[in-house]
């Protein structure tokens, strides 16, 4: 044992991972969302699911640097799995359901990852569109089992714990259901993410060649991420469905895989809260505007997108520590 | 005898239809494989394209081959600033920026064509030269899909003469095989940059004009068939014309067949058959294998 080294760098590493005070306010904002707008629970259930698949994104884009267009694949599996074995009677009960969505997720984002991730850039770019639109169309074809093109709706599905309700008017249960399952699936990323693996991620996202040149087996670790990411996007999806009671094409679709990219680079990629603030900030201001405005909102959101590539890299979070970051050095 | 006439009408519609993609595409591979960027917004400069041409035809008293020339001008020209101001910024950026800049042009395209003439579809009315059956001795076939056949092959040529025989494009076939070579023997790369660009711009354009007559134009265009434009340059291989033509008449005849032979699924075929095809050959049906 080495004497601790008492250096700000050394310090600075040494207390990354450590919880901060802050990092309650989402969890106390969304409580606090539940007992101040109980007629809007529904919005907020949306909000919820939205950021957790997100942070699915947000592990395999963010962190290990896999620019995808398909990650609405692994949502979709996820809302069928769920859809189909709650339709077809053979399973309703809500955890297990999603254990199963979150299984046959994984199995897809193995499956496709392990030769997908052989490729980079353009080629892979477009092999994740064409596996989601593959996917799509082929939930299209099987319209026995999946309804085709008007989905399923009115999945019996059975209340939680044998007890609690998922009553679509008040969406109650769903709520602190989805909250539940978020923070569950947080707390597993954010280990995840400061784990030596989440830091092998890392250096294969800044540097895959010096990555393969120190022995870091590269592509197993790019395939494992992308199976977990999956896993928790199928999560995401079968919660969805479940807390709507309702499956449809739009849950494979490239509107989804894009929407769920914009959110992610709005809040600021790698640095998972980024996945809240973009959900949030893209979730209220779509629920208000797209309403009232569609085309100036997507005139608006055209905009935003242009502004962040071109000036603001890393979204929201990004600006704000780009902020603090010169006042730090005019203190120091 | 049936069957016959069947095979040839459907392989005439599928090479119409790959003539189309091919207009479009081939701007979106040379400036992939020239400047490396991911550009989705490409089905955006061809709706744009559409409309102008349809607009000039309606409102302003074009002819269709006046109107044409218009969209494809008033395209690359709008193309050409967009690339100088915008574009040029992200060279070299990582992908997921070119991406996201790319999609919210996209989207600021469609809305501002909603905005200004609003979201229903535009027909563009074909002078009457172009209407109507040819007969081709065998059989009968819409005088426009012939057309556009013969456009398509002489554009082809030109391009190919253009890419194979000229200054300009052995500049442009030396900064896709090594950009920094090119450089160093003096090739202005910026330049380059811009002229394919606009140029390929301007061939969207020309591709929205010609393919709305079955393809439809409304702001929906830019996203609708993104997918199939890129496939066909991934198919293809970046950079590379021939391999875009030939690409564009596989996707064409095949899509043109599995719609009419198996109405179900057949899109699902050209899915699978790309991710196989890039699988094996990432660079593209016709790209050089990177080194």
């Amino acid at each position: 044992m080495t004497e601790p080294v008492d250096h700000p760098a050394a310090r600075a590493l040494a207390e990354r991972h450590r919880l901060r005070i802050w990092e309650a306010i989402p969890w106390l904002l969304a409580l606090g969302f539940f007992f101040a707008f109980p007629k809007h629970l529904g919005f907020g259930t949306e909000l919820l699911v939205t950021v957790l698949f997100a942070i699915s994104l947000d592990l395999v884009l963010g962190y290990a640097g896999i620019v995808t267009l398909g990650q609405a694949a692994f949502f979709g599996a996820g809302a069928y799995t769920v859809g189909i074995l709650a339709k077809q009677g053979i399973w309703h009960e809500p955890i297990t359901g999603l254990l199963l969505a979150a299984l046959v997720a994984a199995a897809v984002g193995f499956g496709s990852g392990l030769v997908l991730l052989r490729t980079q850039g353009l080629t892979l770019l477009m092999l994740t569109l064409c596996t989601m639109a593959l996917l799509e169309e082929a939930a299209n074809l099987a319209h026995d089992y999946t309804g085709g093109f008007d989905g399923l709706d009115s999945l019996p599905i059975a209340p939680l714990f044998g007890r609690f309700e998922f009553n679509p008017l008040y969406p109650t249960t769903q709520y602190l259901y989805v909250l539940a399952v978020l923070f569950v699936c947080f707390v597993f990323v954010r280990m995840l993410v400061y784990s030596p693996f989440g830091q092998s991620l890392r250096g294969i996202r800044e540097n895959m060649l010096r990555m393969h040149a120190v022995g870091a087996p590269v592509r197993g670790r790019l395939v494992l991420c992308y199976t977990l990411s999956a896993a928790i996007a199928g999560v995401a999806g079968g919660i969805w469905a479940q807390a709507n009671a309702y499956v449809n094409l739009g849950t494979l679709g490239l509107d989804r895989a894009a929407t769920v990219l914009i959110i992610l680079v709005l809040g600021g990629h790698g640095r998972l809260y980024g996945a809240f603030i973009g959900a949030v900030a893209y979730i209220s201001l779509s629920h208000f505007l797209a309403r009232i405005y569609p085309t100036a909102w997507q005139l608006g959101l055209g905009l935003l997108l242009v502004v962040i590539a071109l000036f603001a890299r890393n979204g929201i979070l990004g600006i704000a520590a780009a902020l603090r970051r010169p006042a730090h050095r005019a203190a120091s | 005898m049936t069957f016959g006439v069947d095979v040839a009408s459907m392989l005439l519609g599928g090479v119409a239809a790959g003539m189309v993609l091919f207009i479009v595409s081939v701007g979106l591979s040379v400036t992939m494989g020239l400047m490396g960027f991911v550009n989705l917004a490409h089905g955006g400069f061809a709706m744009l394209g559409g409309y102008a041409i349809a607009l000039a035809m309606r409102h302003w008293g074009f002819g269709f081959v006046s109107a044409l020339v218009f969209g494809f001008v008033l395209t690359a020209a709008v193309s050409a600033v967009l690339e100088r101001v915008l574009y040029a910024r992200l060279y070299g950026a990582d992908e997921l920026d070119q991406v996201l800049f790319t999609i919210g042009l996209v989207f600021m395209m469609i809305a501002s064509v909603t905005l200004l003439v609003g979201p229903e579809n535009q027909p563009l009315a074909l002078p009457s030269f172009l209407r109507g059956q040819l007969d081709l001795g065998i059989l009968q076939y819409r005088a426009y899909s012939v057309v556009l056949i013969a456009v398509g092959v002489v554009i082809v040529a030109a391009l190919w003469l253009g890419f194979e025989r000229t200054r300009l494009g052995a500049q442009i076939r030396a900064a896709v095989d090594n950009r920094r070579m090119a450089e160093s023997l003096g090739i202005n790369i910026a330049r380059l940059f811009t002229i394919t660009f606009a140029f390929g711009s301007g061939m969207a354009a020309l591709g929205g004009g010609l393919g709305a007559e079955f393809l439809g134009l409304d702001p929906q265009y830019a996203l609708k068939y993104l997918v199939y434009f890129l496939i066909v340059v991934a198919v293809g291989g970046l950079g590379r014309v021939t391999g875009v033509f030939y690409a564009a008449l596989l996707i064409g005849v095949l899509d043109f067949a599995l719609k009419k032979y198996v109405p179900q699924g057949g899109t699902a075929f050209i899915y699978a058959l790309t991710i196989l095809l890039l699988l094996w050959r990432p660079q593209g049906l016709f790209g050089a294998r990177a080194t």
